[in-house]
């Protein structure tokens, strides 16, 4: 089947889609958007986590046909232009990064809190970011990139 | 494999009649993992994400009736007040992202002994609305589990809505799983003071084949409640009828040794569960009373 929905604000299909695939592979494997990482396909570890008409879930778990018509943004979609985004930025900053992996959806479950709670506290940001796993740094300097992004001191005009 | 969308709900119902084997999904937290691991390859996917009202709730006669497609996320941020038992369990649900998609139409529909939301519908005594060409149906929520992943529903039916009734009492919530988040229940336990009815609500998961009440434990909290005339005067709760009420409800459960816990774990956590949840409703109760919204 097609699918067609407007992924980072543009109109995009898929073609030949089999019925029992994710909103993931579409992405990944049909549409040239690898920034959304495959990891567990049960929606443990949140390394997809994409927004599906401005809600975060995990991709993995959205059958392609459900975003029939619907709007994705993915982590290739919150940079504009040449510049990160503020918690792009603030993930870089604070080492936030190591192997990678679970970045992107730790990239959008953190915009997706800030967006909600601008200022959240560390309960408030363990909250949000408890369904998103990382087995490098430990979460100290994630949740240390989540204060900075939220500080509004990363440099970056949001 | 099919992709059946649906725009509405007539039409929804016609395509399940017209293909039980459909399988229904909503926000795939279930079905979407056995897809992609290979362990489920239906004939065809009922897709109801597209059906409005399915996504809707309101209030009536003393009942919210919760459309299936409703959120855990909804549940907690637009019913948190009006239905505590119930969004408590849902903050206990996986993780943000699950909750933002999870409905209490699908843990219904998955009928897993599981569950999170299963505990307090029972406590609440819920129905649950079924519907088919066929016509409309309610099913009490005690009824409806009939099984390891079995529920009461015929082929052609799906799950419209539940009703809740609305509390005349505290309600509370205890899950026992090895960290707050991603985790299904090792064990569960809801309770609800009923003061209108004078009753006590129970809903025990994770512990028996199917959730389910304690019948025999409520029934003895209601009664002992009444005899020493508490209901009234809010006074202290004996410590004796609360270790009683723990007793009885882990004499309801039937649970086995698995992979989360041991059936031993399970009944003595039950007891305490019960037994904690008890206290904080009964402290609850008290300080209502204080600040005079009589319930």
């Amino acid at each position: 089947m097609r699918v067609t929905a407007t992924i980072n604000g543009e109109l995009m299909h898929a073609d030949d889609v089999w019925e029992g695939e994710s909103l993931l592979y579409i992405l990944r494997e049909r549409l040239g958007l690898p920034g959304s990482k495959n990891a567990c396909e049960q929606g443990e570890c949140g390394s997809c986590t994409v927004y599906l008409d401005g809600v975060a879930v995990c991709a993995c778990l959205v059958a392609a046909g459900q975003a029939q018509g619907r709007e994705v943004v993915t982590v290739e979609g919150l940079a504009s232009g040449g510049e990160l985004h503020p918690v792009q930025e603030a993930f870089m900053r604070a080492g936030a990064v190591q192997c990678g992996f679970c970045t992107p959806g730790l990239i959008v479950a953190t915009h997706d809190l800030l967006r909600r709670v601008p200022h959240p506290t560390d309960l408030e940001i363990r909250e949000a970011l408890a369904g998103n796993l990382c087995r490098c740094t430990g979460y100290e300097k994630i949740i240390a990139a989540v204060r900075l992004a939220a500080s509004g001191r990363t440099g970056n005009a949001e | 494999m099919d992709f059946i969308q649906p725009t509405s709900w007539a039409d929804a119902l016609a395509v399940k009649a017209e293909r039980p084997a459909a399988v229904p999904v909503a926000g795939g937290t279930d079905l979407m993992v056995e897809l992609n691991f290979d362990a489920r390859r239906p004939d065809a996917l009922l897709d109801l994400t597209k059906i409005g009202e399915l996504a809707q709730w309101d209030i009536s006669d003393g009942r919210v009736r919760l459309g299936a497609g409703v959120s855990y996320t909804r549940i907690i941020t637009e019913l948190g007040g009006t239905l505590p038992g119930l969004a408590m369990a849902a903050r206990t649900v996986g993780s943000p992202q699950i909750r933002n998609r999870g409905t209490v139409g699908g843990n219904l529909g998955t009928a897993s002994p599981a569950g999170d939301a299963h505990p307090p519908l029972l406590a609440a005594r819920s129905d649950i609305e079924v519907a088919s060409v066929r016509g409309t149906r309610l099913i009490g929520v005690e009824e409806f589990f009939t099984g390891v992943k079995r529920n009461a529903m015929e082929p052609d039916e799906l799950i419209a809505a539940v009703h809740i009734p609305l509390p005349s009492g505290p309600e509370q919530f205890s899950k026992i799983g090895t960290r707050n988040a991603m985790v299904i229940a090792v064990a569960a336990f809801s309770l609800a003071l009923h003061p209108e009815q004078r009753a006590v609500g129970t809903g025990i998961g994770s512990a028996a084949p199917t959730p389910r009440p304690a019948p025999a434990a409520e029934q003895f909290l209601a009664a002992a409640l009444t005899d020493a005339g508490l209901w009234e005067s809010r006074a202290e709760l004996p410590p004796a009828i609360a270790a009683q009420f723990g007793e009885m409800v882990r004499a309801a459960a039937a649970p086995i040794d698995d992979v989360r816990g041991s059936a031993a774990y399970r009944l003595h956590a039950l007891a305490v569960m019960a037994r904690r949840t008890l206290a904080w409703a009964w402290q609850q109760y008290r300080g209502s009373a204080a600040h005079g919204d009589g319930g």
